[in-house]
């Protein structure tokens, strides 16, 4: 009798368990639904031919597009590139491959410190650094900051999965007589380079979406930029801006704005998941 | 069944020993050295792997070294081409000469010393990210060669000598990860004879194999000691007596016993080799 009783609680049991994860799972999901549901139903209509292909209409007119946002977002992204790409692989590789193991475990916890700090700081740091010195807004200066912010990002993915290598590949090709950074760099970064794009794709999709960096550095622009010294208008930037604007035909363009943000980022997710997906067959 | 399948390789193997074995060693005429190691230690941090070790390696011949687990084997192949040093915090004492040349000495390069002593290991290593062609001239690729002639023949050539060519002639493109593990093997062969080493270690080379891949890395062993110097480390006793022709006994990173082959299984000095030997510990 006791037996029973017993069992039957327990099933209650684990039975609410698996309803309070289930619930929490639909929790984790439905705001990315939701954003993606009302981008559509406000953005969809605004997003035309137009919006590709021409700058904003003056103050009052209507109509008009982001044309110089996406290109400029795409510009600081590739500033941004330059600087964070280089730097993270080659300090991730550096994690993996040398230095000691103290010292590792600093810059390790060093690195984590700043992937947590506020992206707006990055913007004020390099207000200051920068902006200030050179006194003008300038599509190097938002390059720099979002470059920054993907450092530490792709540090440590790449240290990750260098580590991941098997020891066994290093260890043949020195065998081989093969010099140690020519084993790093043909040997051991070509074995995990799926990963390390992985990580970098997913450094730019993060930077991509960031506004508060660009409001002192970037600045923005409602024409094109000729020069990288000029302020340079970004996707996330004009949205905030038409975002609190006064006017209607601003908020649609906001809308179709983020909604055309968020489709990129979504393709970008999409393209890493395609590349790893080959990941459990092969070796990374 | 290992032995049925060994019995040929077997009887081969006991009659280019004999000739070894029928004159005392002692009148035989000293056979050319590739290595030789004089007063060997070698710590890993405060652990002492190896302990003042004293052994000659002969040329074209396949010096077998065998002991328990832990014993320093795998330490003292690794110290024939500096590939210890990949472990931090080692350090060594004594001389290792290469055809006379101090292989730690302060102007080798690591490297250099590779090229000369290429390795086999364990488990088998072929590069995921290349075919099968690709990982057979990689280390000419990352040394430096450029010439595609070159490269080619040395690619034909090395997979002959690993008796690979007619089972990837036709597949040379395919990833070096596609072949069985016994064919992996023999291409990690080939790959470390087409730089042209002058001896080849290795690390149990066969002890993640089946009986008929171990069989065909045996043969090959067997054909390679006419250009190589071979050294191997090995579990296997049965597999130590039928591809070698000096037998080092290692216990506790000491050198407790070494000779011809044909002595060592037969006639030991030592008793703790012959305990070893016999199955009594290890």
């Amino acid at each position: 009798m006791r037996r029973s009783d017993s069992h039957i609680w327990r099933k209650i049991k684990s039975g609410l368990a698996s309803a309070i994860a289930f619930i929490s799972a639909v929790l984790v999901i439905t705001p990315l639904g939701l954003v993606f549901f009302h981008l559509v139903v406000n953005g969809a209509s605004s997003v035309s031919w137009d919006f590709f292909t021409k700058l904003p209409a003056p103050v009052g007119a209507i109509g008009g597009g982001m044309a110089n946002a996406i290109v400029g977002s795409l510009e600081l992204l590739a500033l941004a590139g330059a600087i964070g790409i280089p730097i993270g692989v080659l300090g991730g590789v550096y994690l993996a491959e040398y230095g000691s193991a103290r010292i590792n475990s600093v810059l390790r916890f060093l690195a984590d410190v700043l992937n947590g700090v506020p992206s707006i700081t990055w913007g004020v740091v390099v207000y200051g650094l920068v902006v200030l010195r050179v006194k003008g807004f300038s599509a190097y200066a938002g390059g720099l900051a979002l470059g920054l912010i993907m450092i530490p990002l792709i540090l440590r993915t790449t240290e990750e999965v260098v580590l991941l290598v098997p020891n066994g590949y290093r260890e043949a090709a020195l065998a081989l007589g093969v010099s140690r950074w020519k084993t790093i760099v043909h040997i051991v970064m070509k074995t995990a380079s799926k990963g390390i794009i992985t990580g970098i794709l997913l450094a730019l999709a993060r930077v991509g979406g960031e506004t508060a960096p660009l409001l002192f550095t970037a600045f923005g622009n409602r024409f094109w930029n000729h020069s990288l010294n000029q302020p340079i208008a970004a996707l996330p930037l004009q949205v905030f801006t038409y975002a609190i604007s006064p006017y209607d035909d601003w908020h649609r363009q906001a809308w179709a704005g983020a909604l055309v943000l968020v489709t990129g980022i979504f393709c970008v997710n999409v393209l890493v998941r395609i590349l790893t997906r080959g990941r459990a067959s092969s070796v990374v | 069944m290992d032995n049925l399948v060994m019995a040929t390789p077997e009887q081969s193997v006991t009659e280019r020993v004999e000739p070894l074995a029928q004159p005392p060693p002692s009148i035989e005429p000293a056979p050319p050295l590739t290595f030789q190691v004089k007063n060997l230690s070698i710590w890993y941090g405060e652990k002492r792997a190896i302990d003042n070790v004293t052994l000659d390696v002969a040329s074209n011949a396949v010096t077998a070294i065998i002991g328990p687990s832990g014993c320093g084997k795998s330490t003292f192949l690794r110290a024939l081409n500096r590939m210890h040093e990949l472990v931090p915090k080692t350090r060594m004492e004594g001389t290792v000469l290469l055809q006379g040349e101090d292989l730690y000495s302060k102007n080798v390069d690591p490297a250099i010393v590779r090229r000369r002593v290429g390795m086999i290991f364990q488990k088998s290593n072929p590069f995921p990210t290349m075919t099968i062609g690709e990982n057979v001239i990689v280390g000419l690729r990352l040394n430096g060669v450029r010439n595609q002639k070159f490269l080619n023949e040395r690619l034909e050539k090395s997979l002959r000598m690993a008796a690979l060519w007619d089972e990837v002639k036709d597949d040379l493109h395919k990833p070096g990860t596609s072949l069985s593990g016994g064919q992996q093997q023999r291409l990690c062969i080939a790959r470390a004879l087409a730089v042209e080493p002058e001896v080849i270690l290795m690390d149990e080379p066969c002890s993640a194999l089946d009986p008929i891949a171990t069989a065909k890395i045996e043969e090959l062993i067997y054909e390679l000691k006419a250009r190589y110097t071979i050294v191997t480390v090995t579990h296997n006793m049965q597999q130590a007596g039928r591809v070698s022709d000096y037998t080092a006994f290692f216990y506790l990173g000491r050198l407790i016993e070494f000779g011809p082959t044909t002595k060592i299984f037969t006639n030991p000095s030592e008793r703790q080799t012959e305990d070893y030997i016999t199955g009594r510990f290890g």
